[in-house]
């Protein structure tokens, strides 16, 4: 098991990941308070905001005022606890509307329900619409992952995935590493539609 | 797209693609980091039986299509989906304009579909009055350009960043940096606001799980994602070929694409999506979804003995990758739409002969693309069966007709090469090469010296070199080829020398003609298949254990086409099969079966370099005999970069393509010349004419042999 989750870390720095280790949710929480206390005041700054972009393009800009901290599949204790956290640091905490908030939002925070050592992969069961948009707006993606949901493979992952998939309406990600593209000379450039950067907490137990 | 009417404005779009420096740059480039970072990240896999497992799903979801079509489409309706199946790319576009109408959808973002660029059906959504937007960042860029795309996988891989900087300062209306990170940004945030607008998502799929009615998307910007979640609608559009039975079949398959395609072990974002999932700005809170099949030719293909292989390709794009045409003069050249070696079958299935005509000649045969590629496919073979499919027809050109007939009648064939030597006489040279070149050859001919017809044939030199051998331990009869045989007897007598004291008896059979490999490469099956039961015979007779070939091409026809040529004839068939089990080439003679050692070589040390053979390395697998065989020789063997690479002769090739033939030499001549070696050896006498014929033309000093002649000499006396 503990090869296993040394093999996953090593895989998904090799995307970018940052992974982390996180002894509960508590501390999953406050590392993601963290990471958007620090995050550049000027709001979604990487996401182009500051780049000359056409007219009607900056106009969805001016929707965002606030930071904002989207969790959409945490259980109702979980939220409160996190909504609690960014009430103290003045961050506006949301779980659902994301519509509204397309010009992006700071920080998505989801906690994932399988990994793949082999690629550093997570699988996110995304079939709410909120978790889609939420982990596709936001500029940072915190993703927690309990250490048991981690497999060796792909096919070890085959038949939890299947039965997902075969009991539809059913939408599921496997998401490595941050949204990237190589498309403008072959050039590594992150962050092109979602999350410039994505963070992996992997969680004990 | 291809639309040059013939060979000669064919010709002339690849000069221009020729003088764009920084495409032939990038181009270069990638190729040399892409074989890199794809060893790298199969590293550790056992590749061969990854991809033979993906052939062989692939090849039984295809004999399957119509059952797994039926149940995909049961199991996607049964989950709120709509599934239509099209039978060509007009019919396509019309469903899917359609559906949008009928939905009231105007605004449409698409992301990244092969197969909606088959269909064109951009074109057809823009002509019925809605808003397209690609959200690809390089479909963007392209679809703003109103270009095509030029590679697979990256499809604006032909553009640079002042490109992309000035096309984006027309698109926002502002001054651009052209600084990428910049760019990237300023696409994001203009794409963000057209998914919020749009009504209608269109995606491809690269799977269509047949079991579960799932389809799986592999991306790795994430537009998909988008694509597929903002739009009250989604339509996906697949080819039929994207039908896999099982989850499992579409998990193989995603080990091997994304790192043949840019050497990523998976991409950013694998989504699987089954049925109507939930969609806040759809009035009832659901998708409306769509999964529209494209047939355009599929089926047929399925059905179709040789050709059925090609649906197995996972559209990874490595084989454009490694070719060494694609290299030269980019996507919009080598394809119409698909692009490299597959786009040059695929688009004679999907956009007629007219489109295919010249594009299936621009391959020079040397077996990258094969390969590499992620399905196991015989690309080259199925290459040169469209070129002879689109001859018979329209009817073969006489030059083609004339070489077949020629071939095919050994007699007359050696005839005409004698006769030939007479006619050479007054443009022959001391040194043995042709003065002028023969009014035949135009003036693109000149980048390399062609060497004479040898005054004597090796034919004609066997009975005074006919070794006698006592107590034979192995016995080999000689297949020389005609280069060998009329242009170079020298290296089958080196040949021949080293093997002098190892009680090895040799044969010439006289009746053995040309491989046949030059008439196949113009098309000319019949006289192909022709002259292979004639060498059979006339190899069967002696009887010897081996029959070695110092020709590498001549040994991969007599070996792996000869077979194929003959396969389901009941008499032929097993002589054929039989008779290719003999085939060996030189080096994997020596090192291999007569097992020479240092102790039996000089050592002096003379440096020397490689050029690896197509025919040889990929198309007989001999990697190490020849490397190892200069060592044990005694030989400095100095590596030299880019050792497996096409040295551009490709037999008639070189003829159709001079330019191309000409950059390719250079660049095989500059990496050998690189290594500081005075010898750069080889083991077929084809790439030895195009070698030595370029060290000539450029006055180089580094000296062109054959392996067999170094070898002959290094051994002790
Ligand atoms: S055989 Fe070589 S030249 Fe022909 S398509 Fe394949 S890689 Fe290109
Ligand atoms: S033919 Fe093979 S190498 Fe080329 S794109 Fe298809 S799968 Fe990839």
């Amino acid at each position: 098991m503990s090869e296993r989750i040394e093999l996953f870390k090593e895989k998904a720095k090799l995307v970018s990941a940052l992974v982390s280790e996180v002894a509960s949710m508590g501390e999953a929480f406050e590392y993601a308070m963290d990471l958007c206390e620090k995050k550049e005041a000027c709001q979604l700054l990487m996401s182009g905001c500051g780049e000359a972009v056409s007219d009607p393009a900056k106009d969805l800009c001016d929707a965002k005022q606030r930071k904002v901290v989207a969790a959409p599949n945490l259980s109702e204790e979980d939220f409160a606890k996190l909504q609690a956290l960014c009430a103290a640091k003045d961050f506006d905490c949301i779980r659902e509307g994301m519509r509204k908030h397309l010009a992006g939002i700071d920080i998505g925070v989801t906690v994932c329900q399988g990994g793949i050592a082999e690629t550093g992969s997570l699988m996110l069961e995304s079939s709410d619409e909120e978790v889609r948009l939420a982990t596709m707006v936001a500029e940072y993606h915190v993703a927690v992952l309990p250490k048991s949901a981690i497999q060796a493979t792909s096919y070890d992952l085959e038949s939890e995935l299947a039965k997902r998939l075969g009991n539809g309406p059913s939408y599921t990600a496997l998401i490595t590493g941050a949204s990237r593209t190589a498309d403008i000379e072959r050039v590594l450039a992150l962050g092109v539609h979602g999350p410039l950067e994505l963070h992996i907490l992997l969680l004990e137990g | 797209m291809q639309s040059a009417k013939d060979l000669k404005e064919y010709r002339a779009e690849l000069r221009e693609s020729l003088d764009n420096e920084f495409l032939r740059k990038t181009l270069d480039t990638f190729a040399v980091a892409y074989r890199a970072g794809r060893a790298n990240a199969f590293k550790g896999i056992d590749v061969k039986t990854l991809i033979a497992e993906i052939a062989q799903s692939k090849d039984e979801a295809a004999a399957r299509m119509d059952e797994l079509f039926e149940e995909f489409k049961k199991k996607a309706e049964a989950v709120g989906v709509t599934v239509h199946l099209a039978k060509d790319g007009d019919e396509a576009n019309r469903i899917i304009g359609e559906i949008a109408q009928k939905s009231g959808c105007k605004k449409i973002v698409k992301s990244k579909s092969m197969t909606a660029e088959e269909t064109l059906l951009n074109h057809h959504l823009e002509d019925i009055g809605l808003e397209v937007t690609e959200t690809d960042l390089g479909e963007w860029i392209i679809q703003l350009r109103h270009e095509g795309p030029t590679h697979m996988v990256m499809p604006a891989i032909h553009l640079s960043r002042y490109q992309v900087a000035d096309l984006f300062g027309d698109v926002t209306g502002k001054k651009q940096e052209s600084d990428i990170e910049k760019l990237v940004k300023v696409a994001r945030r203009e794409l963000r606001r057209k998914y919020a607008e749009a009504d209608m998502g269109i995606s491809g799929a690269n799977f269509c799980v047949a079991e579960t009615g799932t389809i799986g998307i592999v991306t790795n910007e994430g537009n998909a994602r988008l694509v597929t979640t903002l739009p009250r609608v989604h339509v996906a559009l697949a080819g039929l070929d994207k039908l896999t039975p099982t989850l499992h079949d579409a998990l193989r398959v995603i080990k091997a694409l994304p790192k043949n395609a840019t050497g990523q072990a998976i991409t950013s974002y694998v989504t699987w999506i089954t049925g109507a999932n939930e969609c806040k700005a759809a009035p009832d809170g659901k998708k409306e979804m769509h999964v529209v099949f494209l047939d355009n030719g599929r089926r047929a293909l399925a059905k179709d003995p040789i050709f059925k292989e090609v649906l197995r390709c996972v559209r990874c794009g490595a084989c454009a990758n490694v070719c060494p045409v694609y290299r030269l003069v980019g996507g919009h050249k080598m394809g119409h739409i698909y692009i490299g070696a597959i786009g040059l079958i695929l688009t004679y299935f999907f956009h007629g002969r007219d489109k295919a005509r010249n594009l299936v000649q621009n391959c020079i045969n040397c077996g990258a693309c094969e390969d590499i590629c992620a399905g196991g496919i015989h690309l080259p073979r199925l290459i040169k069966e469209i070129h002879a499919r689109i001859q018979d027809e329209e009817g073969h050109p006489l030059k083609s007709v004339l070489l077949g007939k020629v071939l095919a009648n050994r007699k007359l064939f050696h005839r005409l090469l004698k006769a030939a030597r007479w006619a050479q006489a007054p443009v022959k040279e001391k040194n043995g090469y042709l003065r002028h070149l023969p009014m035949v050859f135009s003036k693109e001919q000149d980048f390399r010296a062609l060497p004479a017809i040898a005054d004597k044939a090796f034919r004609d030199l066997w009975p005074h070199l006919k070794p006698e051998v006592a107590n034979p331990k192995h016995t080999v009869a000689l297949f020389s080829g005609c280069v060998q045989d009329f242009v170079y007897p020298d290296q089958l007598a080196a040949a021949m020398r080293s093997f002098e004291g190892r009680d090895v008896a040799v044969d010439f059979p006289m009746d053995q003609s040309c491989c046949g490999l030059p008439a196949q490469m113009m098309g000319e099956t019949k006289a192909a298949r022709d002259v292979a039961r004639q060498n059979i015979r006339a190899f069967e007779e002696g009887g010897a254990q081996y029959v070695l070939c110092s020709c590498a091409s001549c040994a991969s026809q007599l070996k792996h086409a000869y077979p194929k040529l003959l396969e389901g004839d009941k008499v032929w068939e097993p002589r054929a099969r039989a008779f290719a089990e003999k085939v060996i080439d030189y080096s994997s003679f020596m090192h291999d079966v007569l097992k020479v050692e240092p102790k039996q070589f000089q050592d002096k040390g003379r440096k020397v370099t490689y050029h690896a053979p197509c025919h040889l390395c990929r198309g007989l697998g001999v990697k190490e005999a020849p490397r190892e065989l200069m060592r044990t020789a005694g030989l400095d063997y100095q590596p030299c970069n880019e050792e497996e690479v096409c040295c551009g002769f490709g037999g008639t090739f070189s003829m159709k393509f001079p330019e191309l033939s000409a950059q390719l030499l250079s660049k095989k001549l500059a990496d050998a010349e690189a290594t500081g070696a005075e010898e750069l050896l080889t083991d077929c006498p084809g790439c030895i004419m195009q070698l030595r014929g370029g060290v000539e033309a450029a006055g180089l000093s580094i000296k062109v042999r054959h392996i067999a002649e170094a070898v002959a000499e290094q051994r002790k006396k």
